[in-house]
Order: C-alpha cells, then sequence, then structure tokens
C-alpha cells in the first residue's frame, strides 16, 4: 500500500508535465487528423464504392480498378492507357531525378566545400532558395517566352542562321516539361544535401587528401557517402512532387500529355470520384514503394 | 585548406552562375515582358515600353474577377501565416518535453509533406463533399425540408482551403521549429525560473524574443507558400478560387501580355513579403546582439 501511495504521490507530476505537452501538440495534431489521415482513409473507401452519372452509391465493389487496368493483362504487349499513363509519368520521374541529382549535388558541394566564408554561403544559399518562395505557376509560364515558337531561343538561332524554321519540340513537349520541372524543384535537392555536407568533418577531407587520395578519389569515397542521408531525402522530395504533379505537366505540355495526376484531377473535374480515388490509391502505393525502395537503399536512420 | 583555389573551383563557380542564370533568367524575361507596348505580344522583340498591360489588368481580365481572388488569396495567406507560427510554435514546444504518441504525430507530419498534393486534396475535397451529403440527409431525415433546399456547402476557402494549405506549411513550420529548439540553450529558462518566472512569463520574456527571427521565417514559410499554393488547393477550394488557382486556369486562355503583368504583380508581393521578413529577422537579430553586448 504504501508503495502504491509513493506511486501515486509521483505520479501527479508527471502527469502535470505530459499533459501541457499534449495541449500544445493537440491543435496541430487535430488539423492532421481532419485534414490529412480521415481524408485519406475516406479516399480508400470510397475508392470501392460504385457510383452512377451524378452521384455515389456506398457499396463496396472493385468496378473503379478493374476499370483502370481494364485490358491491361489482355492486350499485352500493347500498353493499356493506365499503364500508359505510368510508364509516362515515372519516365519523366527518373529523368528528372538524374538531373536534379547531378546538379543539385555539385550545386551543393560548391556552396558547402567551395565558398569559404559564412556570409557567402548564406548569401549564395539564399539566391538559390528565394525563387522557392515565388509562385510556381508564374516561374512555369516565364518559359513560354523562351521556348515558344517565335521565343527567345528560337529567334536567335534563326538570326545566327543555324536553324531556318522554329525548333518546335521546345515548347509544349517532355523537354519543356522536364526543364520546367528541373527548374521548379532542383532546390528540394540542393537544401538537404547541401544540409548533410555541411555536417561532414572537415578534418576527413583532410585526412583524405593527406592519404594522397584526388579530388575525384575523396569526393566519391568520402563526400558521397557522408551526403547520402541529403541525397535520399532530396530524391523522395522531387520523387514524390513529380509523381503527382499535373500543373506542370499541363501547362508545359500544352495539355497534351498525360500524368497520373492530371487523370486525377480531370475525372474530379468529372464528378467521378470513385474513380479518382482509385486512382488515387494506386498512385499512393506506387510513390510509397519508391520510397521502400529508396530507404532500403540507405538507412535514413542509421544515417542520421 | 590550401589558399590557393582548385581547379574544380572555377567549374563549379560556372555552374553555379549558370543555375543562377537558368533559376532567374525566365522569371526577369517575363518581368520584361509585362512592360511590352500596347502593340507588343506575347514574346521578344519589344514594342515600345508602356504599363499598358497593368492598366488593362486594373480594369479587370474579362469574366474573372481577378482582383477578388488577389484579395482573396492575401487573406488567406495571412491566415495561413498566423495559424502555421501558433501551430507550430505550439507542437514545437511540446516536443521538447516527451509525450506519449510524439512519434506517430512525427510521422505523420512527415507523411503529409510526401504524400502526393493532388491525392491529399482528393481526399479533403471528398470528406467535404460526404459531409454536405451528410448534413443535406440529416436535415431531411429530420423534416428540415426547406433548410435541405437551401443547404449549399461546407467546402470553401476558410474551411477546407485553410485546411488543405495547413497540411502543407505546418509540417515545414514544425521541421524549422525542431532545428529551432535544436540549438536553443535551455539555460536561459532555467534562469528564469531559479528567479522566479511563470512558465508564460519565461516563454513570453525569455524564450520568444530569442527565437524571434526564426519565428519570422516560420511566418515567411507560411505565407509565401499559401500564397503560391495550387496543387493543394485545387480539389478543395470550393466555389471561389485563389489567385494562384485563377492563373493556372488564364494560361491557356489569355494570350497577351496581361498575364506576364499579373506575373510581376504576383511575384512584386512575394518579393516585398521576402525582403519584409529577411529585414526583419536581421534587424531582430541586430538588435539581441545591441542588448547583449552593454
Amino acid at each position: 500500500m504504501r508503495v502504491e501511495a509513493g506511486g501515486n504521490t509521483r505520479r501527479p507530476p508527471l502527469l502535470s508535465r505530459a499533459l501541457p505537452a499534449w495541449l500544445q501538440a493537440l491543435p496541430l495534431a487535430l488539423v492532421f487528423l481532419v485534414f490529412f489521415i480521415v481524408p485519406l482513409a475516406l479516399t480508400v473507401m470510397v475508392s470501392f464504392w460504385d457510383y452512377t452519372e451524378y452521384s455515389l452509391v456506398p457499396a463496396f465493389t472493385l468496378r473503379s480498378y478493374t476499370e483502370m487496368f481494364e485490358g491491361c493483362y489482355d492486350r499485352l504487349p500493347d500498353l493499356c492507357v493506365t499503364l500508359k499513363t505510368y510508364l509516362s509519368t515515372m519516365k519523366f520521374c527518373l529523368i528528372v531525378w538524374l538531373v536534379t541529382l547531378v546538379v543539385g549535388f555539385f550545386i551543393a558541394y560548391f556552396l558547402a566545400f567551395h565558398v569559404r566564408s559564412l556570409t557567402w554561403q548564406i548569401a549564395l544559399f539564399l539566391i538559390c532558395t528565394v525563387p522557392f518562395w515565388t509562385s510556381n505557376v508564374i516561374r512555369t509560364i516565364s518559359w513560354i517566352p523562351l521556348l515558344g515558337r517565335n521565343g527567345l531561343v528560337n529567334s536567335t538561332l534563326i538570326r545566327l542562321h543555324l536553324i531556318d524554321t522554329p525548333i518546335e519540340w521546345l515548347i509544349f513537349s517532355d523537354f519543356s516539361v522536364i526543364v520546367a520541372i528541373v527548374h521548379l524543384y532542383t532546390l528540394f535537392m540542393i537544401v538537404p544535401i547541401f544540409n548533410s555536407m555541411m555536417r561532414i568533418d572537415r578534418a576527413l577531407i583532410e585526412a583524405a587528401r593527406d592519404g594522397g587520395a584526388s579530388g575525384w578519389q575523396t569526393l566519391w569515397n568520402v563526400v558521397i557517402p557522408l551526403s547520402k542521408p541529403g541525397i535520399v531525402i532530396g530524391s523522395i522530395f522531387v520523387i514524390t512532387i513529380v509523381m503527382g504533379d499535373f500543373v506542370t505537366v499541363g501547362v508545359m505540355g500544352g495539355q497534351q500529355i498525360a500524368s497520373v495526376g492530371k487523370v486525377i484531377n480531370t475525372q474530379m473535374g468529372a464528378l467521378q470520384f470513385p474513380p479518382a480515388a482509385a486512382n488515387s490509391v494506386i498512385l499512393l502505393v506506387a510513390v510509397l514503394a519508391i520510397i521502400a525502395v529508396l530507404t532500403r537503399l540507405v538507412d535514413i536512420r542509421k544515417e542520421l | 585548406m590550401s589558399e590557393r583555389r582548385a581547379a574544380g573551383f572555377y567549374w563549379l563557380a560556372a555552374l553555379f552562375a549558370l543555375f543562377v542564370l537558368f533559376l532567374y533568367g525566365p522569371m526577369i524575361t517575363i518581368l520584361i515582358l509585362s512592360f511590352q507596348g500596347p502593340q507588343g505580344g506575347l514574346t521578344f522583340p519589344m514594342n515600345g515600353i508602356s504599363l499598358h498591360w497593368f492598366y488593362r489588368l486594373w480594369d479587370g481580365l474579362g469574366v474573372v474577377d481577378i482582383w477578388a481572388a488577389f484579395r482573396r488569396s492575401l487573406r488567406l495567406g495571412a491566415v495561413v501565416m498566423i495559424l502555421t507560427v501558433v501551430l507550430a510554435l505550439l507542437a514545437g514546444l511540446a516536443y521538447r518535453k516527451r509525450f506519449a504518441g510524439s512519434n506517430l504525430l512525427f510521422y505523420v507530419v512527415v507523411a503529409s509533406l510526401i504524400v502526393p498534393s493532388i491525392v491529399v486534396s482528393l481526399g479533403i475535397g471528398l470528406e467535404f463533399r460526404l459531409l454536405d451529403d451528410l448534413v443535406k440527409w440529416t436535415a431531411e431525415a429530420l423534416g428540415y425540408e426547406e433548410f435541405a433546399q437551401s443547404y449549399g456547402t461546407t467546402m470553401g476557402l476558410f474551411s477546407s482551403g485553410l485546411g488543405a494549405q495547413l497540411t502543407w506549411t505546418l509540417p515545414f513550420g514544425l521541421l524549422i521549429c525542431f532545428a529551432i529548439f535544436n540549438r536553443f540553450d535551455r539555460r536561459y529558462e532555467e534562469v528564469a525560473r531559479d528567479l522566479g518566472a511563470t512558465p508564460w512569463q519565461s516563454f513570453a520574456h525569455v524564450v520568444l524574443p530569442i527565437i524571434a527571427p526564426s519565428v519570422v521565417g516560420i511566418g515567411l514559410f507560411g505565407f509565401t507558400l499559401s500564397w503560391d499554393e495550387v496543387a493543394r488547393s485545387s480539389q478543395a477550394i470550393g466555389g471561389l478560387n485563389t489567385l494562384p488557382l485563377e492563373l493556372e486556369g488564364l494560361t491557356t486562355t489569355v494570350t497577351n501580355p496581361e498575364i506576364y503583368a499579373l506575373g510581376t504583380i504576383t511575384t512584386a508581393v512575394s518579393f516585398l513579403v521576402i525582403g519584409t521578413a529577411l529585414g526583419l529577422i536581421a534587424a531582430l537579430r541586430k538588435r539581441a546582439a545591441l542588448r547583449a553586448s552593454p
């Protein structure tokens, strides 16, 4: 009894410490419950519902999923619309990922290891980040006067007599979509990689050099392995954004290029909620699978 | 490190310069083109310099009431900013102590950053539609026919739209808070407590002044991310669009430099906010430094 009483007297302070913490975290937790957890659960639920032209019918049916993958198996090796859309989206993902990774890595490397004063580091880093705080739509359409049929690139090339007729594939093409996405999201690679690099003990670099490693050897065997957490985090950011993108693909693809995000957007516009929900579920599974593979490559928790 | 620059430096510096040009070049292009003369088109050459397209924009863009959208976005941005600062800061304070479920909440917040925006947006849109159906169904079942008839929707700028944007701004806010409190020296608080300050006094007079510059940073993220947000709002905004959503729609219909003028104004607002925030951060740092040195 005495022990219990002792336990009881020790409890109130513990509770009074935990209670404020809960109360402080509660508003944020509620926002994510109402606007993130519940919506995701409802999406999964509605993806199994039936629907008519203008209403949702609560049920449990695989209709949306079967319609989505209709003919995907029978008509192989021809690709069905859904597979084509996913392949196209993943193609953009892969190209953008490679470009942002290489560019982002070297920009971060330059900032972290070659800029020597902290003031300059902060200033140059800010220059890279400012566009992140401006409008993505504006940044996207600002490519049009450059890449357009009569845009700056084409007119310059014509004036230089390098080409006779404007290059058509500069705008509203895969090319322009990739340029615009790289333009928008390289920052998401730079910041985490830069962050990882700033934590690298400079003595390790010196040790590598003293041990006779060349610049490239140091980069490959010391800097890159130690930047891995940043590389993985940046990759997750870029890949998830591109997988769900519909604005950039829409505007820069001239509304002609398919993407998973666009399909969902179109279905929502047509009030076809269960198919849109089913598409979202598949997209989410695909994204989570990619993240799982990436985190398997590097154990983030161990690396941190 | 040797004093002489490594050869790689010049290559990397050139790459960096190119990258900055790549980042800012297009933006500068439409900034210039928005001052296109009245006869000018969407591309170079410039056909004179004028404010023509700004005047036309001022009179409105056809059927779209762009200035109403502009004001809506400003209001929403302000609300998102305040809520992001307050909620993220509160949660940041909570994470300085241990509490059950803190890990789970952290994973949820990070997941919100990683789940594609279109999926979140669709989910919120569905949630509010189902809520509307439920309200109508209940009203009819209870015999409030008139109410059911006149009932519109709970979806809107400051319900579903606000929530959708918060799922995007709060993760950034919370991560910044983690960075703030990781570097925070707890001894300041201990001193305050030893001198008899209540928890609130120690927060308001000791902690807040020290972290103020970073709090401004959270506000910067809150406003600018909301001001430019498209993907998460797209399915969850209700009947009245924000400015970036209107802009996205206009990209296919407007074929004159008015859209560049609008872009210039939108970007100007962004830069104004960034400039104000950075200025405020610098001023707060300076004040702290002045106070520290007697």
